[in-house]
């Protein structure tokens, strides 16, 4: 059976023309919710856009939930000085097209001390460059309300998070202590200098996201597809090389297809052999993985429960 | 594309074959140790949703026996949980098999965490109730049961777990089938929502019964869990109900374009359609159904679109977009359910803010009218709600709105309560009926007092006593000020000072300040002051404002407010 071509003007049909909607189509319609009841309730929300697959999916449905109008708040990202160039390229291209204002953030004094993986340890990279700088991010542009691309399915420590998950003011996630969430009736009332953040595809999974990439064929970072890369071959694991201090001795790059299946930064993400090279190929193979997605981030091993403890601090 | 043909053409048979899956939403619950989370674990193993390095990262953890895998482990995420082997939270999972995707809100079992049960059973479409084949029916099953019934969960599936501890007794199961019936059926009496269920044997830890068949059970000839969950009705088909479209948004790009954007809670909608809106009752008809992917010519529940009308109506967020013929009611006083889900007790008299739909409104619980005991069925009399209980209640919403009964409706059915002070969530509400009288206080359960209406009574209600608070500063600040003050429900009126009447009748200014801080008013007086300079005062204190941060200088005066005992802290609220 062909795709359906997106942008028509067909009402959504149930299949089979029975009484029932796909599952896409419920969460895209649970999402836009979300969106629009975030955009009517704060007075500064914000869209944390990471240039990924789920912040382009997010990205999409933020434009159809306002669509005519434009995306009533700005797009943050949070520059590590550690992404790829394809992506800060494909950021500023993507914010051009959807004519939404982008915002960078950079925990500069940090990245100009020289801030990296090696030379902290990750936890501590992270900290500094993405926890700290995203806290201070929104502190600066005074947001109440922060948009996020994170999935109820990543990580156990995600599948207790709220669609509306408050942090105090210093932006803090106390795990026992969250407002129960009922229906679609969400309370979005905080103190001054208390915040929200907000995931609006909580409940959708790595193959929704994929599936719904291919059938409204959403623009993705070419990193997700499989192409002859150089990379640093250490037993499994494919480092990239952009940054030279990854480098062990005397070590060589090596061509090999690869591709990326989640988009972090540079020193800490690994690429996976593959040979998909289109969206249905990516789907193919991931039916076929036998690992998660975050097994290539180095962050969620270092310790047990780490996604759990970066939450606490202020992390997404 | 370089890859093969083949392999083409099966990833597109496998795309199509999604797009024909539904989404079931199931919550599961149970007694602690029922073995809830092992049971999940399960499903997620067998259904081979579980990827191998989540595996990997269990192995050899956990309580159960040397080489057998403690599937709970899969499921219970959180530290702190993990350091006392119990499920603290709702946690939500994922998985599909190739008939249906489904989302699982597992909720503890814990008493104190009971407010979790409710939370998954609001969205669910299913309930999985767990037994200790070995305990029998526990409190925490019966008010699970409970719970699910009160939410207008439509089937519930009983898995009577631990067979293999029992020997894999047909009798043992049996009697407690029957137990279980029995107490469905007093439930249904009382909440007035009939339940479905079914019975399965199972045991999580072997997995009989779960995805296959068991061997160990030949008496047993229904279908597996799995096979019930996949067979069940999904989400209630509400495109045959009136049509109902809670208004999130007014979308105006320009002037030529005034779209309301919201998600159908029920019902369905084409162009042509007549409509009304509530509260205000005008009438319009359906131009357009917009969607960023082109106009529909058919819109039904719970898609999120944007209505175009056919003439100009002055509708707002919070307003409800209705079939005409079937319209909802319109009401100030209402009678509901509540569940608790607060710390701190219900507060009668006091106030609380109200939110339905896409509209938050103040509202005072007038009267509770008995407390259900969920073990025994029994209405007892109550002054207060605590956390988990469950009670009928009177409530007064200080302007109207749009509703119908949660028996007939669940999205417009349904509220929570907001404590105004601590703005947690502690309850959840269902709309069981509402006066059509909106007189205040006439047959409303309003009248419970007499005499004159007196200061406390004034505070508990608006959440402050009677103040007077002088604010100068840009024009700009001092509307946001008024903004912030209304927002949060304080009852105000404003006076600026400069107006000629107080230049020639100096006394005036403090005659009306005076009576309207008796009334337990806030009186705002303000004074534009262009020049960057901005103060506020009341009741000798005094704070220089920032007048370059509106949300700052807002931060400021109702910090001020509260130093000062204006704002009533919820504990001292109440009569
Ligand atoms: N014998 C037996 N033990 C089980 C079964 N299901 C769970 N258990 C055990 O019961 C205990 C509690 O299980 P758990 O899933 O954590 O229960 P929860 O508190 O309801 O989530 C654990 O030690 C499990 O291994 C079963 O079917 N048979
Ligand atoms: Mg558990």
């Amino acid at each position: 059976m062909p795709v359906a071509p997106s942008g028509t003007s067909s009402p959504p049909s149930p299949a089979n023309g029975s009484s029932r909607l796909s599952h896409l189509r419920l969460l895209e319609a649970e999402s836009i919710h979300i969106l629009r009841e975030v955009a009517s309730e704060f007075e500064r929300p914000v869209m944390l856009y990471s240039i990924g697959k789920d912040s382009s999916v997010m990205l999409r449905l933020a434009q159809k939930a306002f669509y005519p109008a434009p995306i009533p708040f700005p797009l943050m990202h949070i520059d590590t000085g550690f992404k790829f160039n394809e992506m800060l390229e494909f950021r500023d291209r993507t914010a051009r097209s959807v004519g939404a204002e982008l915002l960078v953030w950079r925990n500069e004094a940090a990245i100009a001390a020289g801030t990296n993986p090696i030379k902290l340890d990750t936890k501590r990279c992270c900290a500094l460059l993405k926890t700290g700088a995203l806290l201070d991010g929104l502190r600066h542009y005074n947001f109440d309300a922060a948009f996020g691309g994170a999935r109820r399915d990543e990580e156990k420590s995600r599948a207790k998070e709220r669609i509306y998950s408050f942090r105090d003011s210093v932006g803090q996630w106390d795990p026992k202590n969250q407002r129960p969430e009922l229906w679609n009736l969400y309370n979005a009332r905080v103190h001054p200098g208390e915040s929200i953040r907000v995931f609006p595809l909580s409940n959708w999974t790595e193959m929704d996201v994929w599936q719904y990439i291919h059938e409204e064929k959403i623009p993705v970072v070419d990193l997700y597809f499989a192409k002859e890369r150089p990379m640093y071959v250490r037993g499994e694991a494919l480092l990239p090389v952009e940054q030279d201090f990854m480098a062990l001795p005397g070590e060589k790059p090596q061509l090999v297809k690869c591709r990326l299946r989640s988009l972090g930064c540079t020193p800490c993400t690994g690429a996976i052999r593959s040979d998909a090279e289109t969206i249905p190929e990516i789907i193919a193979e991931l039916l076929s993985f036998r690992s998660s997605e975050r097994a290539n981030r180095v962050i969620d091993h270092d310790q047990e429960g780490s996604m759990e403890i970066k939450k606490r601090e202020g992390y997404f | 594309m370089s890859a093969t043909p083949v392999s083409v053409f099966s990833i597109q048979e496998f795309l199509a074959e999604e797009r024909e899956k539904d989404l079931l939403r199931f919550s599961t619950a149970g007694s602690v140790d029922d073995g809830k989370s092992t049971l999940i674990g399960r499903l997620l193993y067998d259904t081979q949703s579980v990827y191998e390095d989540q595996v990997k990262s269990i192995q050899g953890k956990g309580t159960t026996a040397p080489g057998q895998i403690d599937f709970a482990l899969l499921t219970d995420g959180l530290r702190a949980e993990r350091e006392q082997g119990i499920t603290i939270d709702v946690a939500y999972r994922y998985f599909s098999t190739s008939r249906r995707k489904f989302i699982i809100a597992d909720t503890p079992g814990h008493e104190q965490y009971t407010r979790n049960m409710a939370t998954g059973a609001s969205t669910a479409d299913a309930a999985v109730v767990l037994i200790d084949a070995s305990k029998g029916v526990l409190i925490q099953s019966r008010r699970h049961a409970y719970i699910a019934s009160l939410l207008r969960v439509r089937s519930v599936i009983v898995a009577v777990n631990k067979m293999d501890l029992i020997g894999y007794n047909e009798a043992t199961f049996q009697a407690i089938e029957l137990d279980f019936r029995r107490l469905l059926e007093q439930i249904a009496a009382d909440t007035g929502n009939p339940v479905e269920a079914s019975f399965v044997p199972v045991s999580a830890l072997a997995g009989d019964n779960i995805v296959h068949r068991s061997q160990a059970m030949p008496w047993y000839k229904g279908h597996s869990l799995l096979e019930l969950l996949e067979s069940l009705p999904s989400s209630v088909n509400t495109r045959q109900a009136p049509f109902r479209f809670p208004v999130q948004r007014v979308l105006r790009p320009n002037h030529m374009f005034r779209g309301f954007a919201g998600q159908i809670g029920s019902g369905t909608v084409r162009p042509g359609d007549t409509i009304t809106v509530l509260p205000s009752g005008s009438t319009a008809e359906v131009q357009r159904i917009v969607t960023f992917d082109g106009d529909l010519e058919e819109a039904y529940a719970p898609l999120s679109v944007t209505l175009v009308l056919d003439r100009e109506v002055d509708i707002s967020r919070g307003d409800l977009i209705v079939s005409a013929q079937t319209p909802a009611k319109v009401a100030k006083s209402i009678q509901a359910s509540l569940v608790w889900m607060d710390q701190r007790p219900l507060l009668l008299n006091r106030r609380y803010l109200l939110k339905h739909t896409s509209q938050t409104v103040p509202v005072v619980l007038s009267a509770l009218h008995y407390r259900t005991d969920v073990g025994t069925l029994s209405r007892e009399p109550a002054q207060t709600l605590h956390m988990n209980d469950i009670g009928t209640v009177s409530l007064t919403v200080l302007r109207p709105i749009a509703l119908d009964p949660y028996g007939e409706n669940r999205a417009t059915g349904a509220f929570i309560l907001i404590d105004t002070d601590t703005n947690s969530t502690v309850a959840a509400g269902m709309i069981t009926s509402a006066g059509t009288d909106d007189g205040v206080g006439v047959g409303s359960g309003l009248v419970d007092g007499w005499g004159r209406v007196t200061a406390g009574e004034r505070d508990a209600r608006w959440g402050h006593r009677g103040g007077v608070l002088e604010v100068t500063g840009p024009l700009e600040l001092l509307d946001a000020v008024e903004r912030s003050l209304f927002s949060v429900g304080v009852v105000s009126c404003r006076i600026d000072a400069d107006d000629d009447a107080f230049i020639l009748h100096p006394s005036l200014l403090e005659i009306i300040t005076r009576i309207q801080f008796q009334s337990g008013l806030l009186a705002l007086v303000v004074r534009v002051d262009e020049s960057g300079a901005a103060m506020a005062r009341t009741e000798g204190e005094q704070v220089t404002l920032d007048a370059t941060d509106s949300n700052k200088a807002t931060a400021q005066v109702h910090q001020l407010l509260h130093s000062a005992g204006i704002f009533i802290p919820s504990e001292k609220a109440g009569l």
